[in-house]
């Protein structure tokens, strides 16, 4: 909402010193929000005037432009002027606006003698769009005798036609609707410097009468009011008033004819929209009701909008002629040739304007105002203004019938303990102030003294007030909210982080501590990421949450993995040049209920019964958090020191490894083929027997299809499951202080079979005097032959109350090997 | 040592001469005092305290001498190499002084030379952030709420006083998920954890909520789609707007510094009634002439506006089951993208969302 000093100052008495900077900042203290100052014409400096023009020669140019040589006389002061003028929409004798040497226009455009198609240019004639009055840039501002009869030469055009004034414009919140208006803001202002306040809406009006344009409400739902006027003999040619379309312009309307302007000038001043008809293009009587399945409607804009039966129509007897409250029809639509105007001032129920509204993306200036709320005693005055406004105006006469359909709806009273703006805030406010400042918002009060109750009727301006804690807010805001004391709440004595927290925290220091760098992606991605990742069809991933409106076309489902973004991520990373790139993000993921099933809409005057609110829970699906990394280029660098290590998939299952240490788990890791993984090279993992996730290197074809380096590594975990598996309470571990035996064994193998296999044998076979066991040389190569490796560990034994003796320790490692022969065909090399 | 001289063979025997005597001994120090390193003086040490050493031979032949001359040549034998083992220890000191300072001449490098092999990770300032934010309410005995992303509209919007025909749903550009009317969003505030804690705990509650949050706004400088706030929810007997402010000011000084306190402005939330925008004084020219006139991170307002507050709405109250009659609460919320922005200086909300290693390893894991 744009509001014009000049405009509010004509409601309220406020004191002359009063700066647009002081007001603003009391009304945002009232809850008026500040968004910006303007200071329309603050830069323009004289002299600029009005100039009559005396002759002009029009002079073809070389560029195929005619140019007019003008000489204009500017009044006594300043006298005769040549001046270049492009234009051509004047003739002699036309008063126009001329900015002399030295002046500056809108914009800082300052203004010399020029020499220019081969004339000295003293002075400028000026167009609206330079003036900062209007677009039009086609021809000059000529100044109308029927607006500027007095003007002459020589008068100054900077208060002529209004260019300076002060523009507040406020962010108004949805329960302040009645601050859509200069009434509204006018208001607040009044209260802010307790100053005396004139309602723009009070004025008589003549009593309704049953010879007014005939209305016909079907739908008295949607509009509880409907109040027609009707001129007839106005002029559609006759100019609006320069303070009125500048009004309207500084408010952010374009001006456009003067019974629009009219209609919006009203809307502007009091805050009810209003429409006009031109009443010979009307075809019988005015019939407000909802839509037919199948209406169609072009409304102003030259859109043909299919309705929905939702929607509250005007319609006379060809049918639909307006969406009411939102935007009118092109067949009855006001034009230059309307000469009779029925003028449309109703109320219209919120939340119908509302849905209309959403429905067909119409945020109009009326539709904003209606699903906020207006004032419905307006009708009546706004019509009679408006009315009023294009007879002065324009010429003709206003109808003796006055249509008055309905009334308007109750005001609901709210009843309040007188103690509770106290008891809310927390500042001292006593009964008597409490009563004031409602008073002062405009309610009614009635106090009940003995039972500490108040009852309020809050004015017809005030829909937004129905509850006891709304009338605590208008109270605190008068008392002012910089009152509020400081006083800290004492809270019960807390258990500080949960386990769970406190783990996520400690794996997101153990990766950064690893070299990983966090990411926060977004949780977007789309199809094609599904195939990118090689992901078979009924693939589980594929199934998920989809976007109705997602921001891209490319990305409308929520991340079943975090890996697309990413690897996108690192992308980005490698082409501004990062060598390397280990990123990690943690997150959730979003996986569809079985059923993709609707999550209900429960009441809300009570708690919903446990069940419903089950059902509510379960409908909402899974979002497990999850740990993705990606690791690409070197993981060690190259140095002085020598070459770099390039990242390998061990490194990726290394990463779970040690997160999963940090969480006091173990990883058991299987050899598996998943997409997007390299097929020989990636790895499952487990923990408690449950798979968590993969990690490796990635298949060649998702490195290229992403960007990213070749051998990229990833991984991804259930992260959630890990950490509510990590022990709560970590088991001291009992060890001997007698002497360690150390065995080293080499055993070749199948090439196949996984170390781990192996490992978990000798452990086995070993029993419990092995203290550990450490793989220490893995070797393939011609003297074990072709399908053959090698792997050597180093055993270490140890007893708990003896020192072993070497054919205890011997007997151990040969059991060892003897198991690892049976089970895997071992030989000790 | 030789044991005594059983086997004598006079034929064999040259008296123990004096002179002799001193010569070995002479010619014992003097290769000492050579002994240049301390290869050398163990070379010496053979040969002139050795077994087969002049001394140590002569030593031996001491059993054969007549018993008369015996104490005589012990004695001065017996000195003799004393004086040389001394000497020998008292050079082996000396040379490996020498040869300990020369090693660690030899040894020395350039200790300015890199050592990156590995870089460094970091934890994104978000996170930080948030866990600060955290830490400052479990300081006062809060816990920290959770809850999910893809949420309820019921728990989202309805319960919170946001019905089906609130202008304010319209304000807060939503993410609905397919179908449309399945009743499920992607939060657009964390809210419904509020909603969800008070359905599942009974009063006294004080929890902080952090999370992310999403709203349709297209990427720029100054606007994420994706984005984290924190709120707080309180909800005890004889809670008032006080309360409120007494806690929005103690966390603005953990945040940003003593002295550094709150302001309200009306404002207007669905779910509060009294609502307000908190402002923060600025930390960098806390307002004060002539200072913050050019301050960059106020724009010479003196105060940052920091995020929504309000007392709870008693109708929120009654749709989470709390009797309004008995329990009053406050709530609040800021934004942590805009909080990261003014208070480490981001200029550019992109940075946060991009996942540029180098923005992030700025931060290191504090900030």
């Amino acid at each position: 909402m744009r509001a014009p000093l000049s405009w509010i100052r004509e409601y309220v008495d406020l004191p002359d010193d009063v700066t647009p900077q002081d007001l603003a900042h009391r009304l945002t203290a009232l809850g008026l929000k500040l968004e910006a100052l303007h200071h329309p014409g603050a830069d323009v400096e004289g002299p600029l005037v009005v100039g009559r023009v005396l002759s002009f020669e029009d002079e073809p140019q070389k560029n195929g432009k005619v140019i007019r040589w003008c000489r204009v006389d500017c009044g006594p002061e300043h006298g005769e002027h040549g001046i270049v003028c492009g234009a051509h929409n004047f003739a002699v004798d036309d008063l126009v606006v001329v900015s002399l040497p030295g002046a500056v226009l809108p914009g800082g455009f300052a203004i010399s003698a020029r020499k220019t198609y081969g004339h000295v240019s003293d002075g400028m004639i000026c167009s609206t769009r330079e003036l900062g009055t209007g677009d039009d840039h086609d021809g000059i501002l000529v100044l109308d005798p029927r607006l500027d009869a007095d003007a002459k030469p020589g008068d100054d055009a900077v208060a002529l036609l209004g260019l300076r004034d002060d523009v507040i414009e406020f962010e108004i919140n949805p329960d302040r609707a009645y601050a859509l208006s200069l009434r509204g803001v006018a208001r607040e202002a009044a209260i802010a410097y307790d100053a005396t306040y004139r309602d723009p809406a009070h004025r008589d009006v003549p009593q309704p009468n049953e010879s007014g344009y005939p209305v016909r409400v079907e739908a008295a739902d949607g509009c509880p009011v409907f109040v027609a006027r009707t001129v007839t003999g106005f002029d559609p040619t006759a100019p609006t008033p320069r303070w009125m379309a500048r009004r309207v312009q500084l408010a952010g309307m374009r001006p456009i004819s003067l019974a629009v302007d009219v209609t919006n000038y009203v809307m502007l001043e009091l805050g009810n929209p209003i429409h006009g008809y031109d009443a010979d293009r009307l075809d019988g009587p005015i019939v407000v009701r909802r839509a037919e399945a199948g209406e169609k409607l072009t409304t102003l804009d030259g859109v043909t909008r299919d309705l929905s039966t939702e929607d509250l129509l005007i319609t006379d007897g060809s049918g639909p002629i307006g969406l009411a409250g939102v935007m009118g029809g092109e067949s009855t639509e006001l034009n230059d040739a309307t000469t009779t105007v029925v003028v449309e001032a109703a109320h219209f129920e919120a939340t119908g304007i509302f849905r209309t509204a959403r429905r067909h993306r119409l945020p109009t200036e009326g539709a904003k105002r209606w699903e906020r709320g207006v004032d419905p005693l307006l009708p009546a005055y706004a019509a009679d203004r408006v009315a009023h406004l294009l007879v002065e105006h324009g010429g003709g006469r206003i109808d003796d019938g006055v249509t008055y359909v309905g009334g308007p709806p109750a005001q609901p009273e709210i009843a309040a303990d007188l103690d509770l703006p106290a008891r809310v805030t927390g500042m001292p406010i006593d009964r008597d102030t409490t009563v004031r400042h409602l008073r002062t918002v405009g309610c009614s009060v009635t106090v009940d003294d003995d039972a500490g109750t108040l009852t309020a009727l809050p004015p017809s301006w005030r829909p937004d007030l129905t509850d006891p804690y709304d009338l605590v807010e208008e109270v605190a805001r008068i008392v002012g909210y910089t009152e509020v004391p400081s006083v800290l709440p004492a809270a019960p004595a807390g258990r500080g982080l949960t386990r769970a927290q406190k783990l996520r925290r400690r794996v997101g220091f153990a990766l950064a501590g690893a070299g990983l760098v966090e990411v926060r992606s977004y949780p977007f991605i789309g199809p094609a990421d599904f195939d990118r990742l090689g992901l078979p069809a009924d693939d589980v991933l594929r199934d998920t949450v989809r976007v109705a409106n997602p921001l891209s076309e490319e990305a409308p489902l929520l991340s079943t993995t975090l890996l697309p973004e990413l690897l996108r991520t690192t992308a980005r990373n490698v082409g501004r040049g990062a060598p390397a790139v280990a990123v990690y993000e943690t997150a959730a993921v979003f996986l569809p209920t079985a059923d993709h099933r609707k999550a209900p809409i429960l009441g809300v005057d009570r708690r919903p019964d446990q069940a419903d609110l089950d059902a509510l829970l379960a409908a909402v699906p899974r979002q497990p958090l999850f740990l993705a990394a990606v690791l690409a280029g070197d993981r060690q660098a190259s140095g002085w020191w020598g070459a770099g290590r390039p990242v390998s998939w061990a490194d990726a299952v290394q990463v779970v490894r040690d997160v999963a240490a940090v969480l006091g788990l173990e990883v058991e890791v299987v050899q598996a083929t998943r997409a997007p993984w390299h097929s020989g090279r990636c790895a499952e993992l487990r923990v408690d027997g449950r798979e968590i996730g993969h990690a490796g290197e990635l298949h060649p074809a998702v490195c290229t299809a992403y960007g990213v380096p070749a051998r990229t590594c990833a991984l991804e975990v259930d992260l959630g499951f890990l950490v509510e598996r990590a022990p709560d309470v970590v088991q001291a571990p009992n060890f001997s202080t007698y002497p360690v035996a150390k065995e080293d064994v080499a055993l070749v193998v199948d090439a196949d079979l996984p170390q781990a296999t192996l490992a978990a044998t000798l452990r086995e076979g070993a029993g419990v005097l092995l203290e550990s066991l450490r793989l220490f040389d893995v070797y393939t190569g011609a003297q074990i032959g072709a399908g053959k490796k090698s792997l050597a560990y180093a055993l270490r034994f140890r007893a708990p109350d003896r020192t072993l003796t070497e054919a205890e320790t011997g007997a151990a490692r040969d059991a060892a090997v003897a198991l690892a022969a049976e089970r895997h065909g071992a030989v000790q090399r | 040592m030789s044991g005594p001289n059983t086997d004598y063979d006079p034929v064999e025997v040259t008296p123990l001469k004096p002179e002799e005597v001193d010569a070995m001994r002479a010619a014992a120090l003097a290769a000492v005092a050579e002994a240049g390193d301390l290869d050398a003086l163990k070379r010496v040490r053979a040969e002139h305290a050795g077994d087969r050493s002049p001394l140590a031979l002569a030593n031996r032949e001491i059993g054969a001498l007549p018993p008369q001359a015996r104490k005589e040549a012990g004695m001065r034998v017996g000195r003799a190499r004393r004086a040389v083992s001394e000497a020998i220890a008292e050079r082996q000191v000396v040379l490996e002084a020498e040869h300990e300072a020369r090693m660690l001449v030899e040894e020395t490098v350039d200790v300015t030379l890199p050592w990156d092999r590995t870089t460094r990770g970091a934890r994104h300032p978000l996170t930080t952030l948030q866990e600060l934010v955290a830490d400052v309410f479990v300081g006062m005995g809060w816990e920290v709420a959770e809850g999910p992303e893809l949420e309820a509209e019921w728990l989202n919007f309805d319960a919170l006083n946001l019905g089906p025909d609130h202008p304010a749903r319209t304000m807060q550009d939503t993410f609905w998920l397919e179908p449309a009317d399945g009743g499920l969003v992607l939060r657009t505030h964390t809210s419904p954890v509020q909603a969800r804690t008070m359905l599942s705990q009974e009063p006294p509650i004080y929890v902080v909520c952090p999370g992310r949050v999403f709203r349709t706004d297209e990427l720029d400088a100054t606007h994420t789609p994706v984005f984290s706030q924190v709120e707080g929810l309180v909800v005890d007997k004889g809670i008032t707007m006080a309360n409120l402010k007494g806690t929005l000011d103690h966390f603005a000084e953990s945040m940003f510094g003593e002295g550094i306190t709150t302001r309200f402005r009306p404002s207007y939330f669905p779910f509060t009634e009294p609502s307000a925008e908190v402002d923060l004084v600025c930390f960098v020219c806390r307002g004060r002439e002539p200072d913050v006139e050019s301050c960059r991170t106020c724009k010479g307002e003196g105060w940052i506006e920091w995020g929504g507050c309000g007392v709870v709405n008693p109708r929120v109250l009654t749709a989470c089951g709390i009797d309004s009659e008995v329990y009053s609460g406050f709530a609040f919320g800021m934004g942590l993208e805009r909080t990261l922005m003014f208070r480490h200086g981001v200029a550019d909300m992109r940075d946060m969302v991009e996942g540029d290693i180098r923005f992030t390893t700025a931060f290191g894991t504090e900030i």
